[in-house]
């Protein structure tokens, strides 16, 4: 990757004035995504899925993107990209362009976990080119913090809250990689906006490819997860730091984990700055963080064990 | 900051946007409670707030070095000022009410000095 | 010049599509309108067509592939019916609302519960608020005629609308009929090339397509919308005289049969005005007036042109293939009502609701209809305004 220097020289894809909270990542990553895009070589064609970044970016009369934008609705990143990169590949058959296009869809956890993970399944096993950024901020937040499957065990959303009875979800997230990863696709990757190298290398690779790729990437929610705006990037170093969130590609079935914390800090470290976990701090509740800190041992020892296997398909 | 309102007839079919980028002429700055402000001595051109600021406000001159803070869009979220990795910090948050009517060189000064 | 083959509906529509060769289709299989994309991936696959097949995994898909690829810059088609047509509801709005050209085959059928695949119109009744423009075929030489006409009128620059072109599920969709299939070349250069307004895929020129509308700008969108869509009233008399010129069968916005002079008319839409031009015919053997003024275009609904035709008869039953779901009647019923109120010596009006979930509709059910408006017409009074045909029981 080129330097920083550099990289801020070119013009960007997706500029100032749109509407997302102070301290939002969405944009973060993005323009990180964007940044790393050899757009000297091709050009990028975006397809949105609803959420606060399509409602932000794109609020008529105004748009915040520099190149071709289109939002469909929730569930339909997928099947609405797959639409226009087969008109593209129609435009190449009948030469009505000579352009070098590639592809990119986003959506957040809610449009991909959930609602949308058929027309991503099915995108996929189609083989359009085009690479599927989940931003995953663990909620539906645009509609206000409610639950998704991405959601994290133990965390108070609006669907799923903290109350007398019951403390938050109850729940494991779901390991959306693991679903993905069954397509037998190229390339996936889980990346986070603060280890923003290691983001755009994934990002580059993943828009070399002649296929579906998928990146997911933590998104940290100064609303909904409860922190303030100045620590969102910090957010996503802890849950780096935990293996709550481990950097990792699987290429053509082989996990490639890009980067083991020498000191792997426990989940309070990540759970702690942040208000929807409090309640897991109260007196009795001692249980659920040692549950939690159970799930993420288990998964990051068996994503450890994967990549010594050195088995793909 | 007022956007001319359109007739019905006037606007393009099926709700496109023909202007792209035209969100530079929407001033996010004003939702700013604090902001950052840049000491340029102190400086090493790292670029990190360059690259995870949420907002597109560092600027950036032809040799892409930082050149200063687009406060006509900075929100205030102060991550340039958390991420900044110089010892002491080249960025500070200073409430807006503070820099109100102070110049360049008093704002830093006082953004610094705490 | 033009051959006469025997060939279902569905081998009309999908042949229409072959001819039109769009840039992508996009489209899932449901009975009744499966052998559609079927045809469409033979003929791909024997090289009759070069059109992008995008074998999605919904209906959903399928609607929203066709947003993107249209957006993108191209000519889309997709065929669906029934409940595939519900499950692409969503999109069907956003379709309209983005203003973009495509066109649907639709082999209309009956919506569940209980399942049922037969013909009914309750798919394209249920949407006919989605802002497409809607054409309803009698048989299949009008659903292959209506979609090559569909192109036209929806990629017309002042409509720039989305348009489906129905016809009855099975009735026609599986009926083998003898309808004339144009040349290749000709239909092609009837059709003409597509020029999109804002392609995504004009990458010099970034476009925005689907931003959100906040209340101050949503309302303007939605009435520009409209523009378009009731512009295309008079694209499709238009079309439908060229279409005559080009190809000898010229088409308006509905079919007066036999209504010069009619006392007692039927107003109704699909292969049930086979059954009723019969029975006509044979009325009027026997010297009763009878009329049917066949519906063509739905949705812009023409209603001052249908009012003109119907204001000279004595007495009017509307044909409705779908239940009134608890409206006054019918949604061709309430229209025509409607379109009625304001012409000087109103005819009464009745309403039956026919052929639900592939009911038969036979001759014999139509002269009842008939009979009931000279009985309306002797008495001067309406007894029932609403009813079924060929249901067991009584109603009301």
């Amino acid at each position: 990757m080129a330097l920083l220097n550099e990289l801020a020289k070119k013009k960007e894809g997706l500029v100032e004035g749109h509407r997302l909270c102070p301290g939002c990542t969405h944009s973060v990553i993005m323009r990180q995504v964007l940044a790393a895009a050899d757009t000297d070589k091709y050009d990028i064609v975006v397809a949105a899925a609803t959420g606060c970044f399509e409602v932000s970016s794109g609020l008529y009369p105004y748009t915040s993107w520099n190149i071709p934008w289109i939002h469909n609705a929730f569930e339909n990143a997928a099947s609405t990209i797959s639409g226009i990169e087969a008109m593209y590949r129609l435009w190449k058959k009948k030469g009505r362009t000579d352009k070098d296009i590639r592809f990119i869809a986003i959506a957040s956890d809610g449009g991909t976990y959930d609602i949308g993970l058929q027309a991503l399944s099915g995108a996929i096993e189609r083989g359009h080119q085009f690479l599927y950024i989940c931003n995953d901020n663990n909620a539906y937040q645009n509609t206000g913090n409610q639950r998704s499957s991405a959601t994290p065990f133990g965390a108070s959303t609006t669907t799923s809250p903290n109350g007398t009875v019951l403390q938050g979800k109850s729940q494991p997230k779901k390991d959306i990689m693991s679903v993905l990863e069954g397509h037998h696709m190229q390339y996936l990757a889980q990346a986070s906006p603060s280890n923003w190298r290691d983001l755009m290398d994934k990002a580059k690779t993943a828009l070399d490819v002649n296929g579906p790729t998928y990146m997911n990437v933590i998104e940290p929610c100064t609303t909904g997860w409860g922190f303030p705006s100045n620590k969102s990037i910090e957010i996503a170093q802890l849950a780096v730091d935990t293996c709550i969130w481990p950097l990792y590609e699987i290429i053509e079935g082989k996990v490639k984990i890009n980067y083991k914390p020498k000191n792997k800090l426990p989940v309070e470290e990540f759970l702690k700055p942040q208000k929807r976990f409090a309640h897991l701090f109260k007196k009795g509740n001692e249980h659920l963080i040692k549950e939690y800190q159970g799930q993420v041992d288990k998964h990051w020892e068996w994503l450890l064990a994967r990549e010594a296997s050195g088995i793909g398909y | 900051m007022s956007e001319k309102l359109l007739n019905w007839d006037e606007i393009l079919i099926g709700g496109a946007i023909k202007d792209p980028g035209n969100s530079k002429s929407y001033e996010t700055g004003s939702w700013r409670v604090e902001r950052p402000v840049w000491n340029p001595e102190s400086c090493i051109q790292c670029m990190f707030c360059w690259v995870y600021c949420p907002d597109s406000s560092i600027l950036v001159d032809e040799n892409g070095k930082m050149a200063g803070i687009d406060y006509d869009h900075c929100k205030g979220c102060g991550i340039c000022v958390e991420q900044c990795p110089t010892k002491p910090k080249s960025l500070a948050m200073l409430l807006e009410a503070e820099a109100k009517g102070k110049s360049e060189e008093e704002i830093r000064k006082e953004a610094f000095s705490k | 010049m033009g051959k006469k083959v025997a060939l279902t509906g569905n081998e009309a529509a999908a042949h229409a599509i072959r001819q039109i060769n769009p840039d992508v289709v996009a489209a899932f299989p449901i009975t009744p309108s499966t052998p559609i994309p079927q045809g469409v991936a033979q003929f791909i696959a024997d090289g009759q067509m070069d059109t992008e097949f995008v074998t999605v995994e919904s209906e959903h898909s399928a609607m929203s592939a066709c947003v993107g690829a249209s957006a993108a810059g191209g000519r889309v088609m997709t065929a669906t019916s029934a409940n595939g047509y519900a499950l692409m509801w969503e999109i069907l709005y956003i379709a309209s609302g983005t203003r973009l050209p495509i066109v649907m085959a639709v082999a209309a059928r009956a919506l569940s519960a209980p399942l049922n695949i037969h013909g009914d119109h309750s798919d394209i009744m249920g949407g006919r608020d989605t802002g497409w423009i809607q054409l309803i075929a009698e048989n299949s030489q009008e659903t292959y005629d209506n979609l090559i006409q569909a192109v036209k009128i929806a990629e017309n620059k002042k409509v720039m609308t989305p348009a489906l072109g129905a016809f009855d599920g099975f009735n026609i969709s599986h009926a083998i009929e003898i309808w004339e299939m144009e040349d290749d070349a000709k239909v092609k250069e009837f059709v003409g090339e597509y020029e999109p307004l804002y392609p995504l895929l004009k990458t010099d020129e970034p476009i925005t397509h689907g931003a959100w509308a906040p209340p101050n700008w949503y309302f303007e969108n939605r009435m520009n919308q409209l523009e378009g869509l009731l512009n295309a009233k008079d694209v499709v008399a238009d079309v439908g005289k060229e279409f005559g010129k080009a190809f000898g069968r010229e088409y308006g916005l509905y079919e007066a049969y036999k209504m010069d002079d009619a006392e007692f008319t039927i107003v109704a839409a699909g292969s049930v005005c086979g059954t009723t031009k019969d029975v006509v015919d044979k009325l009027r053997e026997n010297g009763v007036k009878a009329g049917l003024l066949k519906i063509r275009l739905f949705r812009p609904f023409p209603y001052k042109e249908l009012a003109d035709v119907l204001s000279g008869t004595k007495a009017i039953a509307v044909l409705d293939r779908v239940s009134p779901a608890g409206a006054q009647g019918g949604p061709l019923f309430t229209e025509i009502r409607s379109a009625l109120y304001d012409v000087n010596n109103r005819p009464p009006v009745i309403n039956y609701t026919y052929g639900l979930g592939g009911r038969d509709t036979q001759p014999v059910h139509i002269n009842s209809v008939y009979d009931t408006l000279k009985k309306i017409v002797d008495t001067g009074r309406v007894e029932k305004q609403f009813d079924c045909l060929n249901l067991r029981g009584t109603w009301g």
